[in-house]
């Protein structure tokens, strides 16, 4: 059984020739691969045997495995998924406790040098590392044992990829990257809170059928998903061109479905797949559905001064220059991107911790 | 009657929340189908890599029509082949078994690929004609 290729697999199923390519197709579209590469993903596909991956669940809210196993089933999802053999994931498996620490043990020895790691949570290295173990093992002692023998890790979410959520001010667990710790891997980074499922499964999709991981940017994350902005990609962008923006949630803006810059869209600095990839089985995203985008694959986005708060206003004007100059278009477009990048590293640099005490306080 | 229907809402019509980005696309297919023509390169166009409002691709669908033919495939789930008004535009449509979309292609080409009979299964189709014809 473990023998099969992908096509066999799907072909055992009852999937006709018709329908592998049509497979492959819908595979290149979730690759973010153009379709002229289609006869090439199925020829690499009729031969892509079933890989060993281990999935280790660090400093997480979950949110990243429910993102991939809570899309709609029978998915290209979830064929690709069931192609690989995942050998250990200890909030899916069924297996527990030192029964499950022996599968995890097995495949590393089986396939070592061979297997993919993958990674959602961030790993704490306060106390020693022991705000968080799992069977009795330290994330940071787990992370370097399985490390050593992969091929790969990919590092699923914005905590595994960047810290996220746990390494937010104040950071009391010391929680830091994958990359911060294992320096001698091929890692690739899947932000997202959560990641985007098909950008999670099209990433696995990439190691089946080309044997390798994607080329990544300067964030180590795979260009054909990160390689542009969410602004360069959003269907609004005509109305940030024509300096048309919603000045609040309610307004003849919002309602004609204008620009949300002002309202605190983080698009022009964050690089993500939504705007083609979409959500919920490809009915929407954030900013169809009227709220601006959270930077969520970004570095630090916690801590980034706020959702609500266009950037560049508090310091200058720059509302009211992109309004003037909304038809300058994309010189704008990046001079408020840069200006925005400045702020939020400022933001993250000024930002001051609120206890609950305040809150009490103002409230 | 409920106490929604006290809520003033207003229901905006097709196209009242255009955006530009249908016609950069319809520039796209007029060259691919030139192409077409003076060499016989054929072209596929992913629709869900183009960052499209809702309203974007029900006013590309409108503009490019309905053409002479229509096909159904069933395999891994029904997808639908339709010939545009603009002869050799066609929309591939892939939905799974489950009728959720899959992907959505724009092929410009004298016939799209998924209609043609893979070549092993014309083999296999000899084969399994002959086996029944001696049985």
């Amino acid at each position: 059984m473990d023998d099969l290729t992908l096509s066999e697999r799907l072909r055992q199923r009852g999937v006709s020739r018709r329908g592998f390519m049509k497979f492959c197709a819908a595979t290149a579209s979730m690759m973010a691969l153009p379709p002229i590469l289609i006869p090439k993903i199925a020829a690499a596909l009729e031969q892509a045997r079933r890989p060993s991956v281990i999935w280790l669940s660090f400093q997480e809210c979950t949110g990243c495995t429910e993102s991939l196993t809570r899309s709609h089933a029978p998915t290209l999802e979830g064929l690709i998924f069931d192609h690989i053999s995942l050998d250990y994931h200890h909030t899916l498996q069924a297996a527990a406790g030192d029964a499950a620490e022996h599968a995890r043990e097995e495949a590393m020895k089986k396939h070592h040098g061979e297997y993919l790691l993958v990674v959602d949570g961030s790993i704490p290295l306060g106390e020693n590392g022991n705000f968080s173990a799992i069977a009795g093992i330290s994330n940071l002692e787990m992370l370097k044992e399985v490390a050593e023998g992969a091929a790969a890790i990919v590092s699923v979410g914005t905590c595994a990829a960047y810290g996220g959520l746990p390494m937010a001010k104040p950071n009391p667990t010391g929680a830091v990257s994958v990359e911060e710790i294992i320096k001698d891997k091929p890692i690739v980074n899947v932000p997202g809170c959560p990641p985007i499922p098909t950008v999670i499964t099209g990433v696995l999709a990439h190691f089946l059928t080309f044997g390798g991981l994607p080329e990544l940017d300067h964030l180590k994350r795979p260009k054909v998903f990160f390689g542009q902005n969410i602004h360069d990609r959003c269907y609004r962008r005509p109305f940030y061109e024509r300096g048309q923006f919603a000045e609040t949630f309610d307004d003849e803006g919002a309602r004609k479905g204008w620009c949300l810059f002002k309202l605190g869209c983080k698009g022009p600095t964050t690089y993500n797949a939504c705007a083609t990839a979409r959500w919920n089985e490809g009915t929407s995203w954030p900013v169809e559905s009227g709220h601006g985008c959270i930077g969520c694959s970004e570095p630090n986005f916690w801590d980034a001064g706020g959702f609500y708060r266009a950037l560049s206003l508090p310091h200058t004007d720059v509302g009211e220059t992109i309004l003037t100059a909304g038809a300058a278009g994309i010189a704008v477009g990046a001079a408020a991107a840069v200006l925005n990048r400045k702020n939020k590293s400022d933001a993250v640099k000024n930002r001051e911790t609120i206890t609950i005490k305040d809150l009490e306080k103002e409230s | 009657m409920s106490g929604l229907d006290a809520i003033d809402v207003r229901v905006e019509g097709p196209g009242s929340l255009g955006t530009d980005n249908v016609l950069p696309l319809l520039h796209e297919i007029r060259h691919a189908l030139q192409r077409l023509a003076s060499t016989g390169e054929p072209t596929t166009i992913d629709l869900s890599s183009i960052p499209f409002a809702p309203q974007d691709r029900k006013q590309l669908f409108e503009i490019l029509g309905e053409g002479e033919v229509e096909a159904r495939v069933d395999a891994f789930g029904p997808s639908t082949v339709r010939e545009t008004a603009f002869p050799g535009v066609w929309l591939v449509q892939h939905l799974n078994p489950h009728r959720e979309e899959l992907s959505a292609l724009i092929e410009i080409a004298r016939l799209p690929a998924l209609l043609l009979t893979p070549e092993a299964d014309v083999e296999e189709s000899a084969a399994a004609l002959g086996a029944r014809l001696t049985a």
